[in-house]
């Protein structure tokens, strides 16, 4: 048991509360480093980076795009799988519903044809989504490799929907899905929050959320536990694909068109924003708030040195870095809890 | 003796070529602790498994308080009672006690008066009050359990078991992977639940705990039953000797 002087746990205990909150201090640190960069430095057009709605609404948007992506990566990977397929699934399905209006258009209104083409783009994902699911929890294929491929064959997909590129579109309601306001917050930024409200209740308060970790943590102990663990992992591949089509529509509605590559400049975020939420590679860990958090850092970074004037390479430096930082901290708690804590381990 | 609470009737299991269950029937009564031993391979975990369900015996029967349970599935048998405990213990080991001994069963409760949300407080405390009845202290019960020592792993595996009424324990090598306090604190929790009238069937390489646990001990030798002994009236050298085939 705890034989340790009084002041060594103490420390131990501030060392464990920070290995715990660190990407909420990280995400202060970071606010404050463009802060006082942008109140310093003259060459910023506003002396405040915090405090103006503009650069707000761009954090929130960029940080939106990693979000909806990683909102599905999260529960795959507290699974202990991943989704490297969310990349091009997104542009898939912009492609998809892109097609769709194109076709309508004259046809049906503008708010028909984006609702047939929001249903279509949605379940062109999904479709990858259970084929994913299917590979990994019948074939028993890693989902690393298996979710590869898939990313693959949807990349090829989409291009052929496309016809080679980027499907321009002319409808209003969809401008106004990508562009428009509701309560002073762009359109994607309150679905966002609403789907991860809903995520965050899936995976904090019910059995699914529950079921999700256990597999995660140990394979077997879900086997007992009677849960059906092979439908539940197509379900968890299938909601990655669904938030994933998200963000493919949420694209086509602000660039008014789709494209095969949409999404694929996002996965790396989205998987980093996971990470740096707290989750591990070898599944069992990870939050939808741990994840918020680090879509939040990932976008106040890449917003931020857009902000300061910086030359944008920076990003993959930062990104980069921040992505090595999460992987280590991780490390650390466990050895930290382990070495604290009440047994030996395993 | 009163009625069995399991009684095995000839059962038999080939693997292709493996003869690993040959024609074995043997009875366990409430409140006993019946060790099966045997070299490796000996057929011990596959004639477990024809019980807990999970492989089904090419002939005979497995009765289970007078009822014919044979080639039910492991979640049927589970629910029937008759838990058994493997080696990897099944732990959701990321997830708290409260959570692991619920896993399956949880317990719900509603917010805002509508909203279904997990009660982990309520299933802590169940918890808490589950491990106290067997004589288990353990202090964190709101860390993961891969943080708590391979005994208190191995009372929680067994507390779960018993929380559901289980009323026969099938162990798996309980002791194998625990240091020598641990493996004293497992044995008397065997001897708690002994006391409650579980029947408990004991696998184990080690003499000194079969000794130590059980009432009665059944050796299998390539699959046969090599004897089958009351503790009472046997010793460490016949036990050995039935084991290589030699008695
Ligand atoms: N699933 C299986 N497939 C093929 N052979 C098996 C299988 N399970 C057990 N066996 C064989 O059956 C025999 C008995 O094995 P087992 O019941 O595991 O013995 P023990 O648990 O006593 O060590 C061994 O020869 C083993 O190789
Ligand atoms: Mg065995």
């Amino acid at each position: 048991m705890a034989v340790n002087a009084p002041q060594a746990t103490r420390s131990n205990e501030i060392l464990k509360f920070l290995t715990k909150a660190w990407s909420w201090l990280f995400l202060i640190l970071v606010l404050l480093f463009f802060e006082l960069w942008s109140r310093f430095d003259g060459n910023t057009r506003v002396n405040t980076f915090i405090f103006n709605i503009a650069s707000v609404q761009s954090v929130l948007l960029y940080a939106t795009q990693y979000l909806m992506m990683a909102l599905g990566l999260t529960i795959v990977i507290i699974s202990a799988g991943i989704d490297l397929s969310v990349g091009f699934t997104s542009g898939l399905a912009s492609v998809t519903a892109a097609v769709i209006i194109k076709n309508l258009t004259g046809t049906l209104p503008d708010y028909l044809s984006f609702g047939l083409a929001v249903i279509g783009g949605i379940l062109m994902a999904m479709l990858f989504g259970y084929f994913n699911g299917l590979m990994v929890a019948k074939l028993k294929v890693p989902s690393f490799i298996g979710t590869l491929g898939t990313s693959g064959v949807a990349r090829g997909v989409a291009f052929l929907i496309a016809g080679g590129s980027t499907v321009a579109i002319k409808n209003t309601v969809a401008r106004e899905f990508g562009n428009g306001d509701l309560l002073g917050l762009p359109i994607p930024v309150v679905i966002a929050a609403m789907l991860t409200l809903v995520f965050h209740y899936l995976l904090s308060s019910t059995k699914f959320g529950l079921y999700v970790y256990a597999m995660g943590g140990n394979f077997n102990s879900a086997v007992r536990a009677g849960v059906n663990t092979t439908r539940l992992t197509i379900s968890l591949y299938v909601l990655s694909a669904f938030t994933a089509a998200i963000f493919g529509l949420f694209y086509m509605g602000r660039f008014s068109g789709g494209k095969p590559d949409a999404g694929d400049p996002v996965l790396l975020n989205a998987v980093a924003a996971v990470f740096i939420g707290g989750a591990s590679l070898t599944g069992g860990s990870g939050t939808v708030m741990g994840t918020v958090i680090g879509a939040l850092i990932l976008a106040i970074i890449q917003f931020g040195l857009v902000f300061i004037q910086l030359p944008p390479f920076w990003q993959f430096i930062a990104v980069g870095l921040v992505i090595i930082l999460a992987v280590l901290i991780d490390q650390f708690r466990d050895r930290l809890i382990r070495g604290g804590g009440s047994g030996e381990g395993r | 003796m009163s009625e069995p609470l399991l009684a095995v009737r000839q059962v038999d299991k080939r693997f292709g070529g493996t003869h690993a269950s040959r024609t074995v029937s043997f009875d366990l009564y409430p409140g006993e602790v019946l060790a099966l031993a045997g070299d490796n391979g000996a057929g011990k975990s596959t004639l477990i498994k024809m019980i807990s369900g999970v492989y089904t015996p090419d002939s005979g029967d497995v009765f289970y308080q007078g009822k014919n349970i044979t080639g039910r599935n492991p979640q049927d048998v589970r629910d029937l009672g008759i838990e058994t405990i493997y080696q990897d213990l099944a732990l959701a080991d990321n997830l708290d006690v409260g959570v692991n001994l619920f896993l399956g069963r949880e317990k719900m409760k509603k917010v805002l008066g509508f909203l279904p949300v997990l009660d982990r407080k309520l299933m802590r405390e169940e918890a808490k009050k589950a491990l106290k009845n067997l004589g288990i202290i353990v202090n964190d019960l709101d860390i993961p359990v891969r943080y708590l020592s391979g005994g208190q792993r191995q009372a929680i595996a067994i507390s779960r078991a018993v929380y559901w009424n289980a009323k026969v324990l099938i162990m798996d090598e309980p002791t194998a992977a625990l240091g020598v306090p641990e493996q004293r604190e497992v044995k008397e929790l065997i001897h708690r639940l002994k006391a409650q009238g579980v029947g408990i069937i004991f696998i184990s390489h080690n003499l000194v705990d079969i000794f130590d646990v059980s009432d009665r001990i059944l050796v299998l030798e390539r699959g046969r039953v090599a004897g089958e002994r009351l503790i009472s009236e046997t010793n460490d050298d016949e036990v050995v000797k039935l084991m290589m085939g030699a008695a």
